[in-house]
């Protein structure tokens, strides 16, 4: 008789249980040839842990994504070899560029036939160096347990991302004694010196027009209440970046919003007169600053990360502190004083009543078009707070950005870093299933098209997935480039010609769908489609004029 | 500026081209770079010459540092380190040359370590620029082929970049 404590079990068997022992209740994947063994064991268990086919493994690792942005939690995505591993890479991508915890499994040739160009073989392991925070290839089955364990501590510790495990046929199918382990703790990080903590207080101490930049990993850590306790405490304001959104509610009296190049006025001109910046889990990226003049001729910047290489990775930095960011930003916090700047604060209003004006005048175009703004009042008030946007690249992405009222953290997700189009249903199924309530995708004709078949997900599980298609038949966002920068030649954006009927599509794929021209036709269809439990599509027909531009830039045209 | 970098690395599958890869996609050029067993036949240490300014130095250094098998990274600083490399070179054997081969073999401290009636090969090791300028010497002389290993380097006094009993 076999001790149950020292069972010999076939590697696919071990790749469950040890899943299983990691908390995962969802994979997302694929079968194919090199995981038949896996798929064999994924039925055995089917009642322990659930798999969700869906149409293509580009959809299965957006929506491990989706689901691990929604929840927290580490995202798994199942391939084969070959074609399956290679269809995840820009799934893994645009998880490392974001910072999302990911486990990708694939399975590969035997090991016998490995570099012999065999069917479906890939080197994933290869291919997807720079675009995983690590990855591994298998050989012996008996490290292949401790090898996941060590993936799931290296994708959730310090600065998340994905990583993944190739798996040969042969090492899935051979025996080895498994020997269960509860999960590793969190890691704990090198953390800057107390000195440079009392330095950067000194510094913060001198402000006068004091601004707190954050982004995602202030959202990660769940900073947000801490954020704007500081902010009171400093008398400064908050901006974030993309990734920073959800971190505090959008009607915070501190916080001005997103930054940048598709941002809000009132932030994005308040970082350029800031006379301090405290960067807090962001990396000052390119769209975040960009146009800007250079940060330190006028202010002075403290930036505070979980990796230590993006301080000073983008701007130069005048003190970088890293370490555990939420540890590090409460030591900071505790050593700062409080301060009042009442001439700041009568510039950031300045700010905003000029955002507002901007914002109005903007608008009256059209009271009879359906229009975004239009539209995310509709949204703000029907929404529940708790229900995920997930969104997809381009204008639509970008008006979300600057008009979704967020209340609860991790309420948005979307691809910040990469700009993935054909991004967003994936992720919102796996959001969907992920927090298990109503998800709501907003997306654009061009973005949509792209990965439109994992409708076939969305009705297979009966997800209640409200899609808002924000469809002005062209690359809106390619198409306003081309409008300002290349003399309005519009090079392949302009999709008029296409004739696809995308209510027509949800029911081919069984799904419900509606058209909205109006604001009236929208608030009625999105009503009507919150009451929903299964898919629903809305194409709401926009005018392709119309532009994502932020309010900074309008006014400096 | 040229940085000397340390690396302590597992000896684990792909791990040279983890170390490659980074450096080539964040955009920095090797001009040299040596790699071997340490100690610890579990532990390799790579050694990496390559231009660059304060940024280059730190963006490298915490890059690299990320990788999950670097187990530790150091710019070694020129007069706090020895560096060493090896330079086999083979040039034409001719009456007219041979003697002037042969007496900058022995100023520059080489070995001839191969010897026939048209080719002489020659061992020199020392510091880079020490192997330059040899070359440069036996440059006129027609130098048949060469093969320069790239620089090694350790830390002068007892200070060690990594003791294996800090992974163990």
């Amino acid at each position: 008789m076999q001790n149950e404590k020292t069972k010999r079990l076939r590697g696919a068997r071990i790749l469950i249980e040890t899943l299983l022992e990691q908390g995962v209740t969802d994979v997302f994947g694929y079968p194919g040839g090199t995981v038949l063994d896996i798929y064999d064991e994924l039925y055995h268990a089917r009642r322990r842990l659930r798999h969700v086919l869906t149409a293509h493994e580009q959809g299965a690792a957006h929506a491990a994504d989706g689901y691990a942005r929604a929840t927290g939690k580490v995202g798994v995505v199942i391939a084969t070899s070959g074609p399956g591993a290679t269809n995840l890479v820009t799934g893994l991508a645009t998880a490392m560029l974001d910072s999302v915890p990911l486990v990708a499994i694939t399975g590969n040739v035997a090991t016998s036939m490995i570099g012999r160009d065999s069917f479906q073989e890939v080197d994933i392991t290869g291919v997807t160096l720079p675009i995983t925070k690590h990855n591994f290839f298998v050989q012996d089955v008996c490290e292949l347990a401790d090898t996941i364990r060590e993936a799931f501590a290296i994708a959730r510790s310090g600065r998340p991302g994905p990583v993944l495990i190739d798996i040969p046929k042969d090492v899935q199918q051979a025996l080895c004694v498994f020997r269960p382990a509860p999960p590793a703790a969190p890691r704990s990080l090198p953390q800057s010196k107390e000195a440079k903590l009392d330095r950067a207080a000194a510094l913060i101490e001198k402000a006068e027009r004091p601004y707190i930049y954050i982004g995602g990993g202030a959202l990660g850590c769940g900073l947000g209440e801490a954020v704007l306790a500081l902010a009171e405490k400093l008398d400064a304001v908050v901006g974030c970046s993309f990734m920073g959104l959800t971190a505090v509610p959008t009607d915070a009296p501190r916080f001005l919003g997103m930054q940048g190049m598709h941002g809000r006025y009132a932030a994005s001109a308040a970082f350029r007169e800031a006379d301090l910046i405290l960067g807090v889990g962001v990396r000052f990226s390119d769209r975040a600053t960009e146009g800007l003049p250079a940060l330190n001729d006028r202010a002075t910047v403290i930036q505070m990360d979980t990796d230590i290489a993006e301080l000073g990775k983008n701007v130069p930095v005048d003190c970088g502190l890293h370490g555990d960011l939420r540890v590090l930003f409460l030591l900071l916090a505790n050593r700062c004083a409080a301060q009042s700047h009442p001439d700041w604060a009568a510039r950031v209003q300045a700010l905003r009543s000029r955002e507002a004006a901007l914002l109005a005048s903007a608008e009256s175009a059209g009271e009879t078009a359906l229009t975004p703004q239009a539209m995310f009042r509709v949204i703000n008030a029907l929404r529940d707070p708790q229900t995920v946007i997930a969104t997809d690249v381009g204008q639509h992405q970008m008006w979300t950005a600057q008009f979704a009222a967020f209340r609860q953290p991790h309420t948005l997700v979307s691809s910040g870093g990469l700009g993935t189009m054909g991004y967003g249903l994936g992720a919102a199924i796996g959001a969907c299933i992920g927090t298990g309530k109503q998800t709501l995708l907003i997306t654009g004709d061009g973005s949509f098209g792209m990965n439109l078949t994992e409708l076939a997900t969305a009705v297979t599980e009966r997800l209640p997935l409200v899609i808002l298609v924000f469809d002005n038949r062209s690359l809106g966002m390619v198409r306003q480039m081309q409008q300002t920068a290349f003399g309005g030649r519009l090079a392949w954006t302009d999709l008029s010609a296409r004739k696809t009927d995308f209510v027509r599509v949800a029911e081919a794929f069984g799904a419900k769908g509606t058209r909205a021209e109006t604001p009236a036709q929208f608030k009625k269809a999105f009503a009507a489609a919150l009451k929903e439990k299964t898919p629903v599509l809305i194409d709401c027909r926009l005018d392709p004029e119309l532009q994502a531009f932020s309010p900074l830039s309008l006014e400096e045209v | 500026m040229r940085n000397v970098i340390a690396v302590y690395v597992e000896n684990k599958y792909g791990v040279l081209t983890r170390v490659a890869g980074l450096i080539m996609r964040r955009g920095f050029n090797i001009d040299t770079l040596t790699v071997g067993e340490t100690e610890n036949p579990d532990y390799s240490r790579i050694t990496i010459t390559m231009q660059g300014d304060d940024y280059v130095r730190t963006q490298i250094t915490r890059q690299l540092k990320k990788l999950h098998n670097v187990k530790e990274v150091k710019l070694l600083e020129r007069g706090d380190s020895v560096e060493r490399e090896l330079l086999l070179v083979k040039v034409k054997n001719s009456a007219g040359t041979r003697s002037e081969i042969m007496t900058a073999a022995d100023v520059y401290r080489g070995k001839i370590i191969d010897y026939s009636t048209d080719a002489i090969m020659i061992e020199v090791t020392g510091e880079p620029n020490k192997i330059q300028a040899f070359i440069d010497v036996l440059r006129p002389l027609g130098i048949l082929e060469m093969c320069r290993t790239g620089v090694v380097a350790l830390q002068r006094g007892s200070e060690a970049l990594a003791t294996t009993e800090n992974f163990c």
